[in-house]
């Protein structure tokens, strides 16, 4: 966890300045408005002060907690955005996984019961194509399905409980098709163990063998592999956010950083570099009460 | 398979039959779904720029006069003011405010409400954009620059509390239209000083449940990025004649997915319609396509300081090579005017000089006399233009018509949305593509833009002639004689081609059959209070 402040601090500076060399700024339009509006803007927001200050500020503030104005939305600030979009990019991307991993062990573990049959090459099959379908491809596709020819589903929004379901498939489908894999490999790796074959000569039902004993850990590459897919999922969210139009803080980022909002870029990164480092050591922990090893290890 | 999985996917399918939609529940219940293009920076009339929060304000608030609801010649009528006095100069309105005009929270709106509304929008410390709009007040720009730091000297007067009187820096004759935008919308003092200073941007008035406003509609959520939903004012003078029960605005920057949202029924009426899909409607469902004339001028913008473009017959050469007939029927196909002129020739009685049309030999003659015969020698050029499908299609043809009709090459550049308003306002640019999307109906929103202290006067052209010949149109009061005065200006201009104008831009839109009164407006205006929906 240590580690935070150098790369938070790191992400910051490099941001920082690298947003200001970008041509334009907030406050370039199309029409443009008089030279007095504009400079009154840049004295609301500090802007017009020395670079360096305008740095030292942004760290003062960041230590209080505050991310600063949004210059793009007057009425609200930074950490409003995070309040408001942070919930709907965490809903969208809890499902995605939720969906990813039950799909993914699912299939993963039916396919490793009988490897090189049917039942192992249509699951595996399915999700090499998951794999390699992006999902600005998938997305368009499962609206088209779904949403304009059966008319289920809405095509875009995040207004109903089943505006949920399409972008959900969307995001996770391809994480699916990776746990998948994964599960495979590794169940296919620990079913000819000895202490398998213990089980079932102890007489276990087929289940109990499964379920707890192989699986259990089976599941080791999954859940490392679980922290990088969720950093994966929550940046990679902006571009189903685009596709289904919802407003979580994938898309605002990417609003920002067309609009020049200098302090949301910031903010997002800020935030954003906090939640992987976050869940990369709470996925170190699960790793740790799984596997007694590096446990002892650590 | 067995048994049990079939049986759970034949009751999953059959639990997912087809819903009702948001544009079929709307209908019943008089919501209108709208496409709103991009979500609103604010909802502060004295903040926002954008068309998008325009539209929302226009529900929210109203000002001293508004539109009817199908006159394509946007004449001015009585909103808040139910009458109004002129005086023989021309410079002193004086407006009589309806009695039962009141805020959303019961308030009576006076007078007083406009010098509040006039005096922050004006106040420096605000850096309001759109602050130049009330420069038409006498004294206006004055205060608004800091010159003149007492805000009686103003031409902005409450004679009581339903009397207000406006007076003006000259004559204008475009006055009342351009009353019509919001940046004239009043705003309730208690409400803004209750989240903050009156010359405060930012503050949390604007948001739901703390917005009080005087229009048919109240704000009731504002979700980012995802919906804004006003509902009918039961309070609002005219109630009786508002239809619609709730409006939602969904920012919808992708039209491609607008598109897509409009096919699933969940949007009524959509802000545009994706270049390629235009053609689709037409052939199969015109019923649902509009496409109506527009305040709206596409050119491309020259830089007159530097060479070869400081030499007018280049200039004109080049405007005259390009086949916008062409342009118009067979590349952008989605019902543009070729322009002549930088004004559309739909505003009012005014009739734009046509000073030009497509003559490839005058032009290679022009160009040939400049120094470049068949091209030969001319320098390397390039043409900037922002990402955009329609913009790349022009580019690309307008490319081409150069070199097959005058034998020069020209490069493209394509740079994204900032940079190139950067390189454009900078004037780091050889030819660029612009456009202009008038403010309100009048000539002068279009020519003022060229006037030589014009912040949208991007090309670094200016004539001083050009200035007067406007100023004397702006204090004349006499339609025909304006519209002379603006011609001869217009004639100026095109004559000395800074620009190229090529295409009249309509508004596109699709809408569903059941939207009643959305009648076509060349300001895209469409007052949702005459709006009505049928089942």
């Amino acid at each position: 966890m240590l580690e935070l402040i150098p790369v938070l601090l790191i992400s910051i500076t490099i941001v920082f300045f690298m947003v200001r060399l970008a041509p334009g700024g907030p406050f370039t339009s199309e029409k443009s408005f008089p030279a007095e509006a504009i400079e009154r803007l840049n004295q609301h927001y500090g802007l017009d002060k020395p670079i360096l200050v305008q740095y030292g500020n942004y760290l003062l503030n960041l230590l209080k907690g505050d991310l600063g104005p949004s210059f793009q939305y007057p009425s609200r600030t930074v950490n409003d955005i995070i309040k408001e979009t942070f919930p709907v990019s965490l809903e969208l991307g809890a499902l995605a996984m939720l969906f990813a991993l039950s799909i993914g062990l699912l299939a993963g573990i039916v396919a490793s019961l009988k490897p090189n049959t049917l039942q192992d090459h249509m699951p595996m099959g399915l999700a090499m194509t998951g794999i390699c379908m992006p999902s600005f491809v998938l997305g368009p596709l499962l609206i088209l399905v779904f949403g304009l020819w059966l008319g289920w589903f809405n095509a875009s929004g995040w207004e109903l409980p089943s505006d949920r379901v399409l972008p959900v498939i969307t995001l996770g489908a391809a994480y699916a098709a990776y746990i998948s894999r994964l599960t495979r490999g590794s169940m296919l790796e620990i079913l000819p163990a000895d202490y398998i074959r213990t089980a079932r000569a102890k007489g276990l039902s087929e289940a109990t063998v499964i379920f707890k004993h192989t699986l259990k850990n089976a599941l080791l590459p999954v859940v490392s592999y679980l922290g990088p897919a969720t950093a994966g999922i929550l940046t990679g969210s902006f571009v189903v956010e685009t596709i289904f139009n919802i407003p979580g803080m994938g898309r605002m980022f990417v609003l920002a950083a067309f609009n020049r909002d200098y302090t949301l870029i910031l903010g997002l990164v800020v935030f954003f570099s906090l939640l992987v480092v976050v869940f990369n050591a709470v996925v170190d922990i699960l790793l740790g009460l799984l596997n007694p090893k590096l446990r002892m290890h650590a | 398979m067995n048994r049990f999985t079939f049986l759970a996917i034949l009751l999953l399918l059959s639990g997912c039959a087809k819903r009702e939609t948001p544009v079929e529940t709307g209908n019943r219940e008089k919501i209108l779904h709208l496409g709103n293009l991009s979500e609103p920076k604010d909802l502060d009339p004295h903040v926002v720029t954008s068309v998008s929060a325009g539209n929302v304000i226009s529900a929210l608030l109203e000002g001293l006069v508004a539109e009817a609801p199908n006159d394509p010649s946007l004449k001015p009528v009585p909103g808040v003011a139910e009458s109004w006095t002129v005086s023989d100069d021309r410079t002193v309105y004086t407006f009589r405010l309806r009695a039962n005009a009141k805020w959303s929270n019961g308030d009576p709106v006076t007078a007083d409400d406009f010098v509040f509304s006039y005096h922050r929008i004006l106040s420096p410390a605000m850096g309001s954009p759109y602050a130049y709009m009330l420069h038409l007040l006498k004294n206006g720009r004055a205060y608004n620059l800091g010159t003149i730091p007492d805000f009686e000297q103003v031409g902005v007067k409450a004679i009581d509390s339903k009397t207000l009187e406006l007076t003006l820096e000259n004559p204008t004759a475009s006055f009342l239209s351009q009353l019509k935008h919001w940046s004239w919308f009043p705003v309730h003092p208690p409400t803004i000083l209750k989240y903050g200073r009156m010359d405060e941007i930012g503050t949390a008035w604007t948001q739901p449940g703390n917005f009080i406003g005087n229009g048919p509609f109240i704000l009731k959520a504002w979700r980012q990025n995802q919906s804004i939903v006003v509902q009918k004012n039961p309070l609002y003078w005219d109630a009786d004649t508002v239809s619609l029960n709730e409006i939602r605005f969904y920012p919808i920057g992708d039209h491609k997915i607008e598109e897509r949202s409009f096919r699933a029924g969940q949007l009524h009426v959509t802000g545009t319609v994706p270049l390629d899909r235009v053609q689709y409607y037409r052939e199969n469902k015109p019923e649902l396509l509009r496409l109506d004339p527009y305040l709206r001028s596409y050119y491309y913008l020259l830089n007159v300081k530097k060479a070869p473009f400081n030499d007018v017959r280049v200039r004109k050469a080049l405007a005259m090579a390009i086949d916008r007939k062409k342009i118009a029927n067979f590349v952008t196909r989605s019902g543009e005017q070729p322009a002549y002129s930088f004004t559309p020739p739909f505003i009012g009685s005014y009739k734009p000089p046509m000073l030009f049309s497509t003559d490839v030999e005058a032009a290679r003659k022009l160009l040939a006399e400049a120094g470049y015969p068949n091209g030969e020698n001319f320098p390397a050029t390039t043409l900037l233009y922002n990402t955009s499908d329609l913009h790349t299609r022009i580019a690309e043809v307008v490319q081409q018509m150069w070199k097959d009709n005058l034998g020069i090459d020209i490069e493209l550049e394509n740079v994204e949305w900032k940079v190139y308003q950067e390189r454009r306002k900078n004037r780091l640019y050889d030819i660029a593509r612009a456009e202009w999307v008038a403010d309100f109906a009048d000539p002068s929103s279009f020519l003022d833009v060229w006037l030589t202290d014009g912040g949208n006067n991007h090309a670094g052209w200016s004539s001083a002639r050009y200035d007067d010949l406007l100023k004397q149109a702006a204090s004349t009061d006499d339609s025909s004689e304006q519209n002379a005065l603006y011609a001869q200006a217009e004639t100026i201009l095109i004559g000395e081609q800074p620009i190229i104008p090529l295409l009249f831009l309509p508004s596109k839109s699709l809408i569903q059959p059941s939207v009643k009164g959305w009648n076509p407006s060349i300001l895209d205006h469409h007052p949702y209070k005459y709006i009505r929906l049928e089942e």
